[in-house]
């Protein structure tokens, strides 16, 4: 685990140096990097180290925006906010996280899935509160300058994915991980040893929800404006899959370099091919499932041992 | 008056929702795949039966002679030169793969027939039937005639015909069923190709009734599963039963609380017949 762990912190480090390239542009495609990082990183924990396919994360994406959206608009100040969205995720994702984990294979997959489209109508629904179909305006955090506005967001991004990074290393270090290891292996015979593993299960969903809330509360605040298709995206759910199968199920430095990755491609093909681009994104997913079923990784030989992790 | 018309609406939305399921039930139940493609396929088949009306007038039943072998085929394909490759893989797997081709499949409609939504309306319109104060539209009657016919036919072929009992008997034991002598491979093919024929003449009937458009997929796929999960896995009683069921909650909720928690309610639905009847109203092992 130690050189793997350095192998990140040296990523993350590159990450922040980013401001030195200046432009605007650099900081957005930055920013962006983050965040998808903190998806990728989140999203392991329950696909990888668990191994329960989740296709939540698009609800705690815009849960988190959500909250936070509605606490800036309430009043509240911006630090705040985004702790309160922290713990409202944790704490909503465990209790569903008991629930919804009590499902396996298709069933938890599927279960997943339509809660992105079960927030998202209750959000539609809730006009008073946020607005409904008609979006949100979320009121601008500071009065910087568009370049100080950009390195603002951009740090702030970061420092949630670097939490998120030492959150992930902590937790494949400490016993939980172990648990949560031992769950993907053999659920039942883990539950027969004397593992706790609906609490393990919980805990799990709920640290893998909440910063992703956090990153949804930061892009609240970057765009000044949400609405329900927007951030309940469903492609927001598949791309942190996508980003893992792609650099390695179950290695966190795996993933992040697999967001990166994505990110490039995703550019690339946004920038050239704006109408094509899910079908695209598709074509990707297919030919990395049936060409590169083991990620980027086994390009390059085992230069990392990755854990067995396969969902 | 408005408790029988519930009932009525209920008992036509259920045939149809159980005809959308039933394809979605086969596949799950037979290949151990969750089948996100499903959705599109269903409305492909509708912008088939939309196309042809506008430019022919070929009439939506007729249409579906000819969709039932073209999605058979397009299915077939599907499973032999794709989804055999990782049959055997994990969950997050075939899933992901079939979630990946949906996104193909959707651009493309996206791409080619734009995101508007389209009506098939009908000249002259068929009218309505009134008996007794319940006003049913004919071309729901019509619908869900052939949606029952439909899976009248599925149910004899699994019952009747070699190929059928073949798919059934994969689905109750894989490998009693190779010992058997049965390609195991060409009948995944098969049912994978069944499922895609059953979308797409699901799709044909749709177009009668509900606005056409790439974006109503996900909407068709989240019924299938809430109808299969309700009613019990791949058994065609289950799937009417879980059509009907659905379309009750959903009429009766709409009349309570509001149409526009429809999917919030089925969702809820869903997770506690998840948690207390796993195997759902008719489960049972085997495809009858």
């Amino acid at each position: 685990m130690i050189r793997p762990s350095i192998v990140l912190v040296a990523l993350l480090a590159v990450i922040a140096l980013l401001p030195l390239a200046g432009d605007a542009y650099a900081l957005r495609l930055g920013t962006i990097a983050c965040m998808y990082g903190i998806f990728a990183l989140s999203w392991n924990i329950v696909g990888g180290f668990l191994g329960y396919p989740s296709f939540a994360t698009a609800a705690f994406f815009g849960f988190g925006a959500y909250t936070t959206g509605v606490l800036m608009t309430l009043g509240a100040s911006l630090p705040l906010a985004l702790l309160a969205t922290l713990v409202a995720s944790l704490v909503g994702a465990s209790v569903l996280g008991a629930v919804l984990l009590r499902l396996r294979g298709h069933y938890f997959a599927i279960a997943s899935l339509s809660l992105v489209e079960v927030l998202r109508e209750v959000v539609n629904n809730a006009t008073d509160l946020t607005g409904g179909g008609m979006g949100l305006n979320i009121p601008l955090a500071s009065n910087a300058s568009i370049l100080g506005d950009a390195i603002f967001y951009f740090y702030a991004m970061w420092i949630a994915l670097a939490l998120t990074a030492a959150m992930v290393v902590a937790v494949s270090a400490s016993k939980l991980g172990f648990g949560l290891a031992c769950i993907r292996q053999n659920e039942t015979a883990a539950n027969m040893v004397g593992l706790n593993t609906t609490l393990y299960k919980s805990i799990a969903f709920g640290l893998s929800a909440c910063f992703v809330g956090v990153a949804g509360g930061i892009y609240a605040v970057w765009v000044h404006y949400i609405d329900p298709s927007d951030v309940f995206d469903i492609l927001y759910s598949v791309k942190p899959i996508v980003m893992s199968l792609m650099g390695g199920l179950g290695s966190p430095v795996g993933v992040v370099c697999g967001a990166l990755v994505y990110l490039g491609l995703e550019e690339v093909v946004w920038r050239n091919y704006i109408q094509i681009h899910s079908g695209l994104l598709g074509l990707l997913v297919v030919l990395l499932l049936l060409f590169l079923p083991h990620g980027l990784v086994s390009l390059r030989g085992r230069l990392f041992r990755r854990g067995t992790g396969h969902a | 008056m408005l408790a029988a018309q519930v009932l009525v609406n209920a008992a036509v939305l259920g045939c149809l929702y159980a005809c959308i399921a039933i394809g979605f039930s086969l596949v799950w139940g037979v290949l151990n795949v969750i089948n996100l493609i499903h959705g599109s396929l269903i409305v492909l088949g509708a912008y088939l039966a939309w196309g042809l009306y506008q430019w022919t007038g070929i009439l939506p039943w007729y249409v579906l002679v000819l969709t039932a072998p073209l999605f058979f085929g397009i299915g077939y394909l599907l499973q032999r030169l794709l989804l055999n490759r990782v049959i055997t893989a994990p969950v997050l797997v075939t899933l992901t793969l079939t979630f990946g081709l949906d996104l193909i499949l959707n651009n493309a409609m996206i791409y080619f027939f734009k995101a508007d939504y389209r009506k098939l309306t009908l000249v002259p319109s068929l009218g309505s039937l009134s008996i007794g104060g319940v006003v049913v539209p004919v071309d729901r009657v019509i619908a869900t005639a052939f949606a029952l016919v439909l899976t009248g036919l599925l149910y004899l072929l699994l019952r009747r015909s070699r190929v059928g009992r073949a798919v059934v008997a994969v689905r109750l034991d894989r490998d009693a069923a190779v010992l058997m002598g049965v390609d195991v491979k060409s009948i995944y093919a098969i049912a994978f190709g069944l499922g895609a024929a059953l979308a797409g003449c699901a799709g044909v009937l749709m177009a009668l009734i509900f606005p056409i458009s790439p974006l109503t997929s996900s909407a068709y796929l989240g019924k299938a599963f809430v109808v299969c999960v309700l009613g019990g896995l791949g058994s065609v009683s289950g799937a009417l039963a879980g059509g009907v069921a659905l379309a009750l909650v959903e009429g009766i909720g709409a009349v309570v609380v509001g149409p526009s928690y429809a999917t919030t309610l089925s969702f809820l639905l869903l997770i506690a017949f998840l948690i207390v009847r796993p195997q759902g109203l008719l489960g049972r092992k085997g495809f009858e």
